[in-house]
């Protein structure tokens, strides 16, 4: 716990510094073009750039512990509000992107550990190569390819709230959700199917099957409770990225998400959003990496023997 | 052979001898070969050598603007065809493969050498220097990938140097947690002992002793960190925060591709097999190595 909050001091001092060590003066950004000097001096008087850097920090991080990351410099409004406003978008991606992975993963890693070099495990890890060689954002791209331009069965663009056609909303979810998903899909089918090969090697799947249980309760309950550690401890870690993992899909689909904010407040030169974003986004990967750490010993009495 | 002595009037003393014992010079089995890492290999060699020549091969200028738009692949001219504005589509792959190689091996290089430094320390002396080492691991570890290196892009402005610094800095905690865990195992081994023994010191038995074995799993982790940093330089050229233009890059190419996928799909279909290509060259490699490792170090 100490660790954790170490290591969110370091984190909001490297964010906040990210501002300062952005080059060219702040105030360029927020007085219009051809100002003069009182003007731009009444400005820094006003946001407290001419404060101690210290002193900034600490009304900085007050402001952030209260919910105020400060205004937007292109559009004058809080940049909090614009976060809630895309935050759920990003949060669905992430959230159904880890639902379809491990639906997919999950039985195919099971079966494909159960016979291995069968067919369905052959065809795996045939498919998990090839998407492993794909990066994102060409995959995303090769799916509007396929199933929006050729074969125009599903929507490529846009996003449509679910208040508003929940039809509508879900299909153009398709496509950035399977984009998402593919490349967690690997990670968890190789990490589980080498779990479950490990265990399916232990006595007391032997002592199981000699018992005359079904394969499927087997299989279920007593190998793939015991391999699901690494999926638990990963699943965590993964949640966290794909919230931050969003951006390209959210660039190829055009989806109002953070990524897309980030994105165009870098190309605006709006740091205070890019600030605020990467602040938030960290802050959530940190927690789900503790939260991990955490929930370890509610799944494995041989850790929380070890630690008590 | 006890069978045979306690039994010595059964049938069985007379059937062939076993398996385990009858030749004494097993035939060792030959290696498979692995053509998918040689082909790999030779893809990324193929890669290189065009990033490094591209100056004197005979190649249009990547930035050339001609009055053949979005030409599709074929033989003649423009053998990989020509994008929206006219230009060369085979040279502006080659030279965006200076930037995806520069990327890869110099971004890998500097993250091995910071990395497995900070970890063969961390993992030799342990106590504070291990605290302090494994603190700024966990740092960088914090932020999600690309929102890292987003938030390096915004701070430092673009270019080839910044990029490669910022991806460097992606890669450290892999090196650094191999290296540390590696040092850790091999520490207590008699070599070690031996050469504290004759009065070696921590840097000599760092260099000389330990780093030999902590390479060997560090060079295998090399070429899946180069797939990544590949990919990594892609996602920001694609976002459009990468190299700025009109240096060519495959990620931006591949950006600009998007722009025409119904009327011109060959604009993204080149970029995108150059990715592929590469990133499962260096998969395959990754895997070959690994393979390889967990052999020798079985021995």
């Amino acid at each position: 716990m100490a660790r954790f909050l170490l290591l969110l001091l370091l984190v909001s001092i490297a964010v906040f510094m990210l501002l300062e060590l952005i080059p060219g003066d702040p105030v360029d950004a927020l007085v219009p073009e051809g100002a003069t000097p009182e003007m731009r001096e009444q400005v820094r008087e006003l946001y407290g750039l001419n404060d101690p850097l210290l002193q900034r920090y600490a009304s900085w991080l007050g402001g952030v512990l209260q919910g105020d990351f400060g205004r937007s410099f292109q559009t004058r409004l809080p940049v909090a509000e614009a976060i809630a406003e895309r935050a759920p978008v990003s949060l669905e991606l992430a959230v159904l992107a880890m639902v379809v992975a491990l639906a997919i993963s999950v039985p195919v890693g099971v079966w494909s550990a159960y016979r291995p070099g069968g067919w369905v495990d052959r065809v795996a890890t045939l498919v998990t190569s090839a998407t492993l060689a794909t990066p994102s954002f060409v995959l995303g791209i090769l799916l509007v390819y396929v199933f929006g331009v050729q074969l125009k069965v599903l929507p490529i663009l846009g996003w449509v709230p679910f208040s508003q056609d929940p039809v509508q909303h879900f299909s153009h979810l398709v496509l950035p959700v399977l984009t998402l998903a593919a490349g967690e899909c690997v990670l968890f089918t190789r990490l589980l199917r080498g779990d479950m090969l490990a265990t399916l090697q232990q006595d007391h799947v032997l002592s199981a099957r000699a018992r005359g249980l079904p394969t499927w309760r087997i299989l279920a309950r007593h190998a793939l409770r015991q391999s699901s550690f690494s999926l638990v401890t990963v699943s965590g870690v993964v949640i966290g990225r794909l919230i931050g993992g969003t951006v390209i899909v959210e660039s190829i689909f055009s989806l109002p998400g953070m990524g897309s904010l980030v994105v165009n407040a870098i190309i605006s030169r709006d740091f205070i959003v890019v600030q605020s974003v990467v602040l938030l986004t960290a802050l959530i990967y940190l927690l789900m990496n503790t939260l991990v750490d955490l929930t370890y010993p509610l799944l494995d009495p041989r850790v929380r023997k070890a630690t008590s | 052979m006890t069978d045979l002595i306690e039994r010595p009037d059964s049938d069985e003393a007379a059937a062939p001898p076993p398996e385990e014992t009858a030749p004494v010079f097993k035939p060792t089995r030959r290696r498979r070969r692995d053509y998918g890492a040689m082909l790999g290999a030779a893809w990324i060699g193929v890669v290189v050598i065009a990033a490094i020549t591209a100056n004197w091969l005979p190649l249009p200028d990547p930035n050339e603007v001609t009055d053949t738009f979005s030409k599709p692949p074929s033989w003649g001219s423009h053998l990989l065809g020509t994008d929206s504005l006219g230009r060369d589509t085979l040279s502006r792959c080659i030279f965006g493969a200076r930037v995806s190689m520069a990327v890869a091996i110099g971004g890998t290089a500097m993250s091995l050498v910071i990395g497995v430094a900070l970890g063969m320390i961390a993992g030799y002396f342990r106590g504070a220097k291990d605290g302090a080492i494994s603190l700024l691991i966990n740092f960088l570890l914090a932020f999600p990938p690309l929102i890292f290196l987003i938030a390096l892009v915004a701070a430092l402005r673009p270019n080839l140097s910044t990029l490669v610094f910022g991806l460097a800095l992606l890669g450290i905690p892999n090196f650094a947690r191999v290296a540390r865990a590696t040092t850790i195992a091999f520490a207590e081994r008699e070599f070690v002992t031996a050469a504290k023994a004759l009065g070696a010191r921590p840097v000599r038995i760092l260099t000389r002793e330990l780093l030999v074995n902590v390479m060997l799993p560090v060079m295998s982790l090399a070429l899946v960190v180069m797939a990544t940093l590949v990919v990594a330089e892609g996602s920001l050229s694609f976002l459009g925060l990468g190299v700025p233009p009109p240096t060519p890059s495959w990620g931006g190419m591949l950006a600009a591709g998007r722009e025409s996928l119904s009327e011109h799909p060959h604009l993204m279909f080149v970029p995108a097999l150059f990715f592929f290509l590469t990133v499962f060259s260096f998969n395959r490699l990754g895997d070959w190595a690994r393979g390889r490792v967990g052999r020798e170090s079985s021995l």
